[in-house]
């Protein structure tokens, strides 16, 4: 039961085939048995997750269909990110500085989720405070990625990604400010949505870098993406960045074939040193696209590697100012809990805003940003979508991170426009390495564009499932 | 001749009386509540809280910018301002640095001078500390407050510019009814930028001392004029005061040293991005303008051509909106009775009269029966006032050697005779009368 995607789970539920709390105790199930090897979790909520289980019933055996209508994720165990404030369950955004914190609310994102009637198996591992790629870098120790465990899932949202991976939850929420949903979606072959910034409230979520962050989906099929992302987006009055855009029925639109759509390709994003597999399974999935009837199209990007610089000092300064609140008054802990990649990133937002340098820096940073999202909007005159590798490598070994204070940056550089110009974008696994390793490909579309990069991944998906490599699961 | 000018600065903060916070729906009215009562994750800093700026706020802010005269750019943005203290929730306060809401306007005092308004901008007020024995507690109630801080360019000479630019400052916010900026409250909080140049001059002093806590009208005066003394004494013995900031001691009425300023502190200010900026139309803001009311200075100018009043009168029935709101109703009324603008001015300014109990209506009422008793009785009140006259002719002759004041005296003598009420004004005409 564990392994149900979402779609196939509230079939079950609504024809009584198993129970939520079946369900949810299966997921459990699974997370005593794999916990040891994985590490995915920083907290475990069993008994509130059995409790919302059973609520989940009640309304399951006492409502119509069109009551049941009102929670579209009734009874769907879901693990969270460790960085979504949850309202009575501690929230440490997998720093030790925040071990004894327990909001007094609930994010947006949670509430929404509860809302809709699913069940929160608990906080997932994470890169501390997200800051990486790796979530080696977690105060609560690594998480390893599920089909190898002497590899890194990735990060920041490492724990999400390896615990659908891994089918200890039916779907998992992940926050990206840059790669963070789908570098991790990519290393565990799952599928990682990251929304156009302002389509999903930030509100609860510790903020990291306040002008890129965005909630998201990491789950089993894109399907699944699309029913969450349904119940996430939209306007929050409790978030002034979110848009006011209309929500689409995204998993009702994912049928639309690609016939005639432009797929832009950039070389630009091929960088030297890409695993060589990586490249060649994007170049057979785009050959694929191109027998769906996409057209494929050469376009220049900007050299991605000019994001990095953007991105490090843009981050980095609102790291700076988001974590000043942590200063040894509340929270029960000093600032000397703050781990040694917090105090570099401390270190240089601070330094990157003092005065003398704010013009050098920040300022040239955000001109910078100003012509990368220029240069996508250029592309996008032209394509109606980009398509790239996801990742340049691999899952990295676990140990990756040692004095490698750039390594999410670097593993990073290939997501890095895509979220600093605020697109959407996602990550889908299309296929395995000689060594077992998950490969993906990423489907960058404009703002707002959630439901032409949905329903592309889709099309990719449903056109390549009898491939042999879907049938693989991790062995743990 | 003074050998020196002062050079003066005012950073004044306003605390609006909206009913939430700036950032959150949380209540605004904080004073006297118990600690940590109106806090929520927003204004408590939690993480992951959003800051959502309340549109009242900002419209009154700019409303306070336009009555001062000044600019409303049409884009704007909150900034954030970094810097520890353990009364503030975030690390960072939400201010505004480069793109503030209004610049560049102008208050004109009684002598003509213009005092520029720099800018107007708005933040949000800090948590206070409360120090116990050993231990210092936080609360967070005024945490997230907004403020509107309203900055002067350092064109006071002396206190009583800064005393009618003050009064003046407080009709006007009192007037967009934005605040009661009361300063015993903390509603309006003052500090003056002093420093002392050469008489004749035009460069700014190379130095300049910050005051703190004057937190009444009356000891703005006297903080200022200490530091007058006190900077005038170290550059007559050839030294240059400290760049720093100075509290005001109430009890001594003098400034001690608070904290020296090396340079300007390094906020490393940058745009708030949990805020997109503000961008206005032309229209909203007119439309801001026209939600205005009257103010007193236009008031004044009003009184002195449509009622016909003196200046001086026109300033006194200006002096509170509901004082001005009150006269003119009375006026309305009055003209039904054949009442003058200017009967109706002399009787509330000459009777103090408690415009909050007595109705309009009823005011006008009081009048015509005060001027009934000096109609009916006229003769017979002529008749009192010769008997009272001649029985102390030492009025006669005080008032022949231009002893004005013992006219009250035959008044008071005159009211004792006929013990009743009546219209002092009347009486004192026809004592006048009687005298010559």
């Amino acid at each position: 039961m564990n392994k149900l995607t979402i779609t196939k789970a509230k079939t079950g539920l609504k024809n009584k085939d198993f129970s939520a709390v079946g369900l949810t105790k299966a997921c459990l199930d699974e997370i005593k048995k794999t916990e040891p090897k994985l590490n995915a979790f920083v907290t475990i909520t069993e008994n509130e997750a059995l409790e919302q289980a059973r609520n989940a019933d009640k309304i399951l055996n006492n409502s119509t269909i069109e009551q049941l209508n009102n929670y579209p994720l009734l009874g769907i165990p879901i693990a969270l990110k460790d960085n979504f404030s949850t309202k009575g369950i501690r929230t440490t955004a997998s720093s030790k500085l925040l071990e004894e914190y327990i909001p007094p609310y609930d994010a947006t994102v949670v509430k929404k989720l509860k809302d809709a009637g699913a069940i929160i198996l608990g906080k997932t591992n994470m890169d501390a405070w997200a800051h990486g790629s790796s979530t080696e870098t977690s105060d609560y120790g690594a998480t390893k990625n599920p089909w190898n465990t002497n590899h890194l899932p990735g990060g920041s949202s490492g724990g999400s990604a390896a615990s659908v991976a891994a089918n200890q939850c039916i779907a998992a929420i992940g926050s990206e400010t840059a790669g963070s949903i789908r570098q991790p979606a990519s290393w565990c072959g799952v599928i990682g949505l990251k929304p156009t910034y302002g389509r999903v409230s930030r509100y609860g979520v510790i903020a990291m870098g306040s002008s890129l962050d965005s909630p998201g989906p990491i789950t089993k099929t894109v399907e699944d993406s699309a029913l969450i992302l349904e119940v996430l987006a939209g306007v929050d009055e409790k978030d002034a960045t979110t848009s006011p855009k209309e929500v689409s029925q995204y998993s009702k639109n994912l049928n639309k074939d690609v016939k005639g759509l432009k797929i832009g390709i950039s070389n630009d994003y091929f960088i030297k040193g890409i695993d060589k597999e990586v490249e060649e399974s994007i170049k057979t999935a785009i050959k694929k696209f191109e027998s769906l009837g996409a057209k494929i199209e050469d376009i220049k990007l900007f050299d991605p590697k000019y994001a990095i610089d953007v991105y490090t000092i843009i981050q980095r300064s609102e790291v700076s100012s988001n974590l000043a609140r942590y200063d040894g008054i509340r929270y029960g802990k000093d600032r000397d809990s703050f781990e040694e990649e917090a105090k570099r990133r401390i270190m240089f937002g601070t330094y990157a805003l003092s005065s003398g340098y704010y013009d050098q820096y920040y300022n040239k940073a955000q001109q910078v940003r100003t012509v990368i999202i220029k240069d996508f909007e250029k592309a996008f005159e032209k394509v109606d979508i980009i398509i790239a590798p996801t990742s340049p490598s691999l899952a990295l070994p676990v140990g990756a991170t040692k004095d490698a204070s750039m390594f999410g940056e670097i593993a990073d550089v290939l997501v890095e426009p895509s979220s600093i110009a605020g697109l959407s974008g996602i990550n889908i696994p299309i296929g395995f390495s000689k060594s077992g390793l998950p490969i993906g490909m990423q489907i960058i579309g404009p703002q707002f564009s959630e439901q032409l990069v949905l329903s592309s991944a889709h099309q990719y998906e449903i056109n390549t499932q009898n491939e042999n490599w879907k049938k693989l699961e991790p062995k743990l | 001749m003074n050998k020196y000018t002062p050079v003066i600065g005012l950073e004044v903060h306003v605390e609006l009386k909206t009913n939430s916070k700036m950032f959150c729906s949380c209540s605004a009215d904080y004073f006297g509540q118990k600690p940590n009562t109106h806090t929520c994750p927003v204004c408590l800093g939690l993480p992951g809280a959003l800051p959502v700026p309340n549109k009242k706020a900002i419209e009154w802010c700019v409303m306070i910018g336009l009555a001062l005269n000044c600019k409303i750019p049409l884009f704007s943005k909150f900034d954030r301002k970094n810097y520890f203290y353990p009364d503030l929730s975030k690390g960072y306060q939400i201010s505004q640095y480069d793109k503030p809401f209004c610049q560049k306007g102008f208050v004109e005092l009684s002598n003509g001078k213009k005092i520029g308004i720099t800018r107007v901008h708005m933040e949000e007020d800090t948590g206070k500390l409360i120090h116990e024995g050993n231990s210092s507690l936080i609360d967070f109630n005024r945490s997230g407050v907004p403020l509107v801080e309203i900055v002067t360019e350092p064109d006071f000479e002396t206190a009583e510019e800064i005393k009618e630019y003050l009064q003046k400052l407080q009709q006007i916010i009192r007037y967009l009814d934005v605040s009661n900026a009361d300063m015993e409250k903390g509603e309006m909080r003052l500090e003056p930028n002093i420093s002392l140049r050469k008489a004749g001059e035009k460069d700014l002093p190379k130095y300049k001392v910050e005051v703190k806590n004057i937190n009444s009208f009356g000891f703005v005066s006297k903080a200022i004029d200490y530091e007058i003394k006190r900077q005038t004494e170290i550059l007559e013995n050839g030294k240059t005061p400290v760049q720093e900031t100075r509290g005001f001691v109430e009890k001594k009425s003098s400034t001690v040293s608070q904290r020296v300023k090396e340079e300007a502190s390094d906020y490393r200010y940058f745009p708030e991005p949990d805020i997109p900026p503000i961008r206005w139309t032309d229209k909203q803001i007119s439309d801001l303008k026209s939600q205005m009311p009257e103010l007193a200075n236009q008031k004044i100018i009003r009184f002195e051509k449509e009622y016909n009043l003196s200046k001086y009168d026109s300033q006194l029935l200006t002096k509170s909106i509901n004082l001005a709101n009150y006269f003119q109703e009375a006026v309305t009324v009055g003209k039904k009775e054949n009442l003058t603008p200017k009967q109706i001015a002399n009787y509330i300014i000459n009777k103090k009269v408690d415009t909050e109990n007595i109705l309009p209506a009823k005011l006008i009422q009081n009048i015509l029966s005060s001027n009934k008793v000096g109609d009916i009785n006229e003769e017979e009140l002529k008749t009192i006032i010769k008997k009272v006259l001649s029985d102390n002719p030492k009025i006669g002759n005080d008032y022949k050697k231009g002893k004005d004041n013992v006219i009250q005296f035959a008044i008071g003598q005159v009211m004792y005779v006929i013990r009743k009420k009546i219209d002092t004004e009347i009486l004192r005409k026809l004592i006048l009368e009687e005298l010559k």
